[in-house]
Formats: structure tokens, C-alpha cells, sequence
């Protein structure tokens, strides 16, 4: 992510403005099961990862999620005995009882399972697109000791994945290969553990030598005026949050998944939908289009 | 003021029975150039820890005495405080960057200090430029390779422009070129800047030429303080282990005063009359040497180890080998050397059989042990005696702690540990070693020769990657140096060794790459050699 930090208008926005806006997709996301509103939340998060350069981080977390998604839409499909579209019947199973699959269930089934995608994307989104550096300087004046934890763990994750990748090389050069079964794996993990404790000492001592305990507070007055990039982001993220709240307030996008499923799919949704793709993406398109004039 | 002052300062470690540093005296002014050096575990990195105030606030125990830094003490001001007047660099690299781009690291100490946005910025500006790091301000930490991070620690430990920095074997990931260009950057910060240094450092001669003194620690106590070459004369007498290979030579050339530095050395030798003058030694044809393949005639023979094709890219297309091709004979002592992220540790990885290439193939009879850089990531077990059996613990000198944690054991005897793993089971045909030497002192390093040596003489091939050029001289019988993925010179250790500034040991720098001499003892010889004729009337 740092890497682009300067690229686009997403990333270049502070990270409490591109906070906000990639919390109002997860927002819009959990909000609603209308299929219709949550393509088009996919479709602004895609677009969004996709102007900002952070498709792989995305496609990296959907990759995850599937599986995942999939394994609660067949769960819904098994246990929820609702709907009364009977797919297919299988009869008395042990601890499962009488199992009757609905075309309902299964449908809604699959609608949660797209939510979760959604969720996840939009999550991986926000994550990629606020700068951890940023968020912790701010966290330090406010939240010293959750600043400092939520350095010490951005930090450690980097660090323990390489001692992760070095120590399972260290085992394969083993003559033995460092064993197998379950109790070559706990040593393996008993030895990362221990290591992790170390680590986190050495980088906790790092965070002290650079005066990181002292809070001595900037001089008033020195934060930096409001970016092109950080007015436009924080229009769209507004933006979305209106929607969000317009859309909860009067029933939009209304589902009902039983007895039989109900999707009120009209002018109003369609619209509702297009609007939330258009608020989300005029911030990098709109953004990006200035910058280049 | 001082910018640092021990007064009697002992200190003993939780849990711990002896102490670290005991009776500890000194003091470093304003502008001074210090060097703090010792064997293994006598103290150094704990003395280094104290001045810094992490030792005890951070790691607890108790401590009598005093530690005064820029006129703050360190019983009443915790390391935060200390902060503000000293900048500290400790030994590991990886764990000395705690936030997710260079610019961010170099800014984090200004902003603790509470310093304006513009004061942040300049000050990151003038840090980046001083340590030509300014090309990497954008990049994650995260991809920075370990010379680099090493570079990014020391801008975030000297970005506030301290009154004293402290720093902890700087240089031990570093190549040559970069641990040259690293202490004359301190010099030049220490003349410009009248910044103390206190460097702690085992390689002394990377820095005793610019040291103003040098202070020996032994079990916790300094046992001498001193001006470099009247360090030098110490250590012959006491601790010739901490001689400098200029020193040696000296000594075994029966010269004396021992130099501090090539400059000095050099000086020496010429109002003696013993170096050529440089325009004769350029001149001088090559001697012949024994060459290192066999004739045509004679039948090659077959290699313990060999690659031939090699290329490695990374996932973003960079080119990490290319079209590499290497071939070692069994029993032959190689030594692989290149600049930081020149691939040498990719190659062995190769050859090892932990990375795939992308393109070529590796070709080898028997099993190839590798030791990585990291000793301790070969340690999982809770007791040393877990790791390997009995026979070899006693082999390689560590019964006396089979029953130690891994942990708690120091970091020579940590090396030995996991090259007793390495090596243990069938003899290998082919061992390669990564960096095998960082942070070990002379003594320690004469051992790991010894063992080396051993199982070159039963046919093992052997090929270590190192940025030691003493290390190679006097334990390779060839040096491969890599550069940008390719093998850029492939020769007998003498010829690479001695002909170059940079990849080439002090004896050889002090010679001017005469008579190919590249250790001490190879140079005391032909000083020697040439006294004798000037002596015959």
C-alpha cells in the first residue's frame, strides 16, 4: 500500500478521511441483503480498489472469503427449515432431523454468502487504503497505549512473517527435514511463540529509543490544510454515509427472504444503486481528472 | 558537560547471578570518536544498552553506580528522555524500524520531539541526503534489503541531530563498500557536527583510523582505555585476539609501532623502505599461479556441486541471478562475495535445494547442508541437548551447556550449535554458509576455520557467503565475487583479494596488492623476505 501512497487520490487522502470512506461501504455493506444494493457496493469497492491500485490486496482477500461465503450458504441451505419452495427432500438425518432444502433458503443462503464477499472486500479495501503510519501518530495524542499496541502488532506481523519463512527454511535444511507429525509442529510453533516474545521486546525497545513514550505534543496550529484529495474523498464518504442513512430510514431496497422471498426491485433501487457507484467512485475519478489537468 | 560519564557503574541482569558490567568508569566529551571493543560476551552491547537507559528501565535487574548522558541521569530518565540527547542503533536491523515506509521512520523520532510538520520535513530532507538514502523515502520497509535497513535505522538514530550516538556493530550486515561509506559518514558527522560517537564494533579495522580512543571491555570491566595504537600494543600483550590484521602484519614483520590504519601502516612501510613504489608494483608482471582447472588432457573432475543456467526473478519481474553458472570440486574452499543484493544468499538457497530457480538447473551427488544467516532460526527445542546428540554436543565444545535453553546461550556458541545440526546425520558433500561470521569475534572465527578446513579435508566442498574479507583470505582457496546477479570475478583467493580496495583484506590494502599477500601472515613473510635482502650487503 505505502508504496502508492502518492499515486492516487485514495491514498493520498489522510487516513481519517479514507478511514470514513472505506467504513461507509463495510456501513453500507452490513446494512442491507438486497442483491441489487449489494452489487452495486461491490461494484463501488472494485471500482474503487481498481482506480487505487489495490486490486491485488482485494483479490487476495476475496480469495479468502469465498470458501468461507460458500460454506455458510450450503449451512443455510441445511438448517434453515423456512420457505416453502422445497428443492429437495432428504429425509430424517442423524442430528440433523427432518432436512427439506427450500428454494428460499437456499437463495438467501446465497445472498449472505455474497454479503460476506462484500463485507470482506470492503474491509480489505479499507485496510488498504488508510496509511497505518498516519492513524498511529493521530492515535498517539489521543489513545497513547492502544497507539503503542497497535504499533508494536503493525509491526509485528511484517517482522514475524520473515522469522515465520526463515525459521521453516531453517527446519528443511535439517538433515531429518526438522521431522513431521504433530509434535515436530508444535515445537515449530513453540519456537516461533518464543521467538515472537523476543521480537516484540526488541521492537518495543526500538519504539522507546526513538522517544516514541515522551509525548511532547506538535506545536498548535501546524496540522497540515485540507488536500483536493481529501476534500473530494471526504465528499464521496459523506456522500455514502447520507445514503446509507436515507436508505435505512425509509425502507429502501426492502427483502424479505420468508416465506417466500420478496425483493422490491423498482426505479427507486436501481437508482439507490447507481447512486451509491457514482458517490463512490467520483472521488478518484473526479480526483484524478484534476490532477491531471 | 560530558556526553556520557560512567561512574562505577556495575549491572547484573534478572535472573542472573554475575554481573554484566562491573565497576564501570569512563567518560566520552563532546566531539569524541569512541570504539568499544572485547571478545564475545564481555559486556560491549550491555554497556551500549546502559547509556541508552534502556538498561535497567527496560530490562529491569539491578544496577549500582551512575550513567550520566548529556547531563541527564539515567536512574531518574528513562530511555524516552535520553532520547532527546543520544541516538541509539542496536544490533539487529530488522527489529529497529518500527513504522511502514523509510520517510515515516526518519520523521517518527522528529515528531516525538514535537517538532513543526516544516522542521519534520527538512529534518527528514537533510538525514536522507546525508545517508544517500533519499531514493528509498517512499519504499515499504518492508522490501529494503538488510543493508538498507541498517542505513534507515542509523537516519531514525541520528535524524534529531543527538549530541551523542551510540551504535551497536553498525556495520555487520553491511558489504564492504557500505560499511566503508557507513563509518566515514559517522566521521564526517563526528567532525561536522561534533557529534560523540560511541561505536561498539569486533571488525576493528573498519574504524580504529578514526577513532580518537578505544576502550576494551573483559568480563563486564574496561580493562583498557586508551588511543588506538596504544590500544594495539595492549592487545598484543593481553588480547591478541582484538589485533587488527595490520597489527599482525606488523608484528609478525617485526615492526613496531602497531598502525592503526592503512594510512598510517602504509607511511610506516615506505620510510622503511619496504614498499614498492606504486608505479613499480603496477608494472610487476602477475605471477604465474598454479592453474585451477586441469588441462584438457586430463579429465575434469566431477563437481560436489554445480549450477549452470541460473536465473531467479522475483515475483515483480527483477532479476535477482542471471545466467549463472557455477561449479564446485569436492573439497575445494570457495568463497562467495558481492555487494548487499548481489543474490549471494539467493544462490545458496538455490543450491540448496529451498528455492526453485526460475530458470537452469542445479547438478550435485549427495546431501547439501546449508546454514542461513540466522543461527537461531535452527533452534526449536527447549535444551541445547534437544537439538543434537550427545557425541556431537561434546564434539563441538558444548557439553557444558546441553542443559541451557537455546536462547540463553551466546551467539558463537549458538553458531556452533546450528552447524552441529546442519552437519550432523551422513557427511555431506557440499556445505554452504550465510554470512557465517557476523558478530563473531576473532577467536571464535578461528574456530569455525578449523572446522571448515576439517571437513574440506575429507572431501566436503565448501562455499560460504561472507562480507569478510579477512574470513575469506584466510579460509578460501578461491573467491567468486557476484555483482548484479553475475559472477563478475572468479579466481584464486590471492588474486581477487589483493587487487582490488574495497574487496580486499588490510594486508593486502597496506601491500598494495604486493606479492598477492592477503593475511598477515602471508605479508609478515614477504616484509620479512624483503628486510633480509636489504640487510645482505
Amino acid at each position: 500500500m505505502s508504496s502508492l501512497a502518492s499515486s492516487t487520490v485514495l491514498l493520498r487522502a489522510r487516513s481519517s478521511v479514507s478511514a470514513l470512506y472505506g467504513f461507509s461501504l463495510v456501513a453500507l455493506a452490513l446494512a442491507f441483503t438486497h442483491p441489487l444494493v449489494l452489487l452495486a457496493v461491490a461494484a463501488a469497492t472494485f471500482g474503487a480498489a481498481r482506480l487505487s491500485g489495490c486490486q491485488q490486496q482485494l483479490r487476495g482477500a476475496v480469495r479468502f472469503a469465498i470458501p468461507l461465503a460458500l460454506m455458510l450458504a450450503v449451512i443455510n441451505a441445511l438448517l434453515v427449515r423456512d420457505g416453502v419452495t422445497v428443492l429437495w427432500r432428504f429425509g430424517e438425518l442423524p442430528l440433523f432431523g427432518q432436512v427439506d432444502v427450500t428454494g428460499e433458503a437456499f437463495v438467501y443462503g446465497l445472498l449472505l454468502a455474497l454479503r460476506v464477499v462484500v463485507i470482506i472486500a470492503a474491509s480489505a479495501l479499507l485496510v488498504a487504503i488508510v496509511d497505518p503510519d498516519d492513524v498511529l501518530r493521530r492515535m498517539r495524542r489521543s489513545a497513547f497505549r492502544s497507539a503503542l499496541t497497535a504499533a508494536l502488532a503493525t509491526r509485528m506481523i511484517g517482522v514475524l512473517t520473515r522469522d515465520a519463512r526463515r525459521m521453516d527454511q531453517a527446519r528443511r535444511c535439517r538433515p531429518d527435514g526438522g521431522g513431521s507429525g504433530r509434535r515436530a509442529q508444535l515445537l515449530m510453533v513453540g519456537s516461533v511463540a518464543a521467538g515472537a516474545l523476543d521480537r516484540a521486546v526488541d521492537v518495543a525497545a526500538t519504539l522507546e529509543l526513538r522517544g516514541y513514550a515522551t509525548r511532547v505534543a506538535p506545536p498548535r496550529g501546524d496540522s497540515l490544510p485540507y488536500s483536493r484529495a481529501d476534500r473530494a474523498v471526504l465528499a464521496s464518504a459523506l456522500g455514502l454515509l447520507a445514503l446509507l442513512v436515507v436508505g435505512v430510514a425509509s425502507g429502501l431496497a426492502h427483502f424479505e427472504p420468508y416465506p417466500r422471498i420478496t425483493i422490491v426491485t423498482g426505479l427507486t433501487e436501481l437508482l439507490y444503486g447507481g447512486l451509491i457507484v457514482l458517490t463512490a467512485l467520483a472521488a478518484p475519478i473526479i480526483g484524478e481528472r484534476g490532477r491531471r489537468r | 558537560m560530558s556526553a556520557l560519564i560512567f561512574d562505577r557503574f556495575a549491572y547484573t541482569y534478572p535472573g542472573r547471578s554475575e554481573p554484566a558490567l562491573r565497576d564501570v568508569s569512563l567518560s566520552i566529551e563532546p566531539g569524541e570518536f569512541v570504539v568499544c571493543t572485547g571478545l564475545s560476551a564481555s559486556g560491549k552491547s550491555t554497556l551500549l544498552r546502559a547509556a541508552s537507559g534502556l538498561v535497567p528501565h527496560f530490562h529491569g535487574g539491578t544496577a549500582g553506580g551512575r550513567v550520566i548522558v548529556g547531563g541527564l541521569d539515567t536512574r531518574d530518565h528513562g530511555p524516552g528522555d535520553l532520547a532527546q540527547v543520544a541516538g541509539t542503533l542496536l544490533q539487529d536491523p530488522e527489529t529497529q524500524v518500527v513504522m511502514q515506509t523509510v520517510g515515516a521512520e526518519l520523521a517518527f523520532p522528529l515528531e516525538n520531539r514535537g517538532l513543526s510538520r516544516a522542521a519534520v520535513a527538512r529534518g527528514v530532507e537533510e538525514i536522507a541526503l546525508t545517508l544517500s538514502i533519499a531514493e528509498l523515502l517512499e519504499r515499504p520497509v518492508d522490501q529494503l534489503s538488510g543493508g538498507e535497513l541498517q542505513r534507515v535505522a542509523l537516519g531514525a538514530a541520528l535524524a534529531a541531530r543527538p549530541s551523542l550516538v551510540l551504535l551497536d556493530e553498525p556495520t555487520s550486515q553491511l558489504d564492504p563498500v557500505a560499511g566503508d561509506e557507513l563509518v566515514w559518514t559517522l566521521r564526517r558527522l563526528n567532525e561536522e557536527w561534533g557529534t560523540a560517537v560511541l561505536l561498539v564494533e569486533h571488525r576493528l579495522e573498519r574504524c580504529l583510523a578514526h577513532a580518537d580512543r578505544v576502550v576494551v571491555l573483559s568480563a563486564g570491566e574496561v580493562v583498557c582505555d586508551a588511543p588506538p595504537s596504544e590500544m594495539l600494543g595492549w592487545a598484543a600483550e593481553h588480547q591478541p585476539a582484538l589485533q587488527t590484521p595490520a597489527a599482525r602484519l606488523f608484528e609478525r614483520a617485526g615492526l613496531r609501532p602497531p598502525p592503526s590504519g592503512v594510512k598510517e601502516a602504509r607511511a610506516t612501510l615506505q620510510s622503511h623502505g619496504l614498499l614498492e613504489p606504486a608505479a613499480a608494483a603496477a608494472a610487476a608482471p602477475p605471477e604465474r599461479k598454479r592453474p585451477r582447472w586441469p588441462r584438457r588432457a586430463e579429465p575434469a573432475p566431477p563437481s560436489a556441486l554445480s549450477c549452470r543456467g541460473l536465473i531467479f526473478e522475483l515475483p515483480d519481474g527483477r532479476e535477482v541471478l542471471s545466467n549463472l553458472d557455477l561449479s564446485l570440486l569436492p573439497g575445494e574452499r570457495t568463497a562467495l562475495m558481492g555487494r548487499n543484493g548481489a543474490g549471494k544468499s539467493t544462490l545458496l538457497r538455490i543450491l540448496a535445494g529451498l528455492e526453485p530457480p526460475t530458470e537452469g538447473a542445479v547438478e550435485g551427488e549427495g546431501r547439501v547442508a546449508l546454514l542461513l544467516q540466522n543461527p537461531g532460526d535452527y533452534l526449536i527445542h527447549e535444551r541445547v541437548d534437544g537439538e543434537v546428540a550427545a557425541d556431537l554436543l561434546a564434539d563441538y565444545g558444548l557439553e557444558e551447556v546441553a542443559a541451557s535453553h537455546p536462547r540463553d546461550i551466546s551467539g558463537g556458541q549458538r553458531q556452533r550449535l546450528a552447524l552441529a545440526i546442519v552437519l550432523s546425520g551422513s557427511r555431506p558433500s557440499a556445505v554452504l554458509l550465510d554470512e557465517p561470521t557476523r558478530g563473531m569475534d576473532r577467536a571464535a572465527k578461528g574456530d569455525l576455520i578449523a572446522r571448515l578446513n576439517a571437513l574440506s579435508a575429507a572431501g566436503t566442498a565448501v562455499l560460504v557467503a561472507t562480507h569478510d574479507t579477512e574470513l575469506a583470505a584466510a579460509m578460501a582457496q578461491r573467491v567468486v565475487l557476484l555483482s548484479g546477479g553475475r559472477i563478475v570475478a572468479d579466481a584464486p583467493t590471492a588474486e581477487v583479494l589483493s587487487g582490488g580496495w574495497h574487496f580486499a583484506t588490510e594486508t593486502a590494502r597496506v601491500l598494495g596488492g604486493q606479492g598477492q599477500a592477503c593475511t598477515p601472515e602471508e605479508g609478515g613473510a614477504l616484509l620479512r623476505a624483503r628486510m633480509t635482502i636489504e640487510a645482505t650487503p
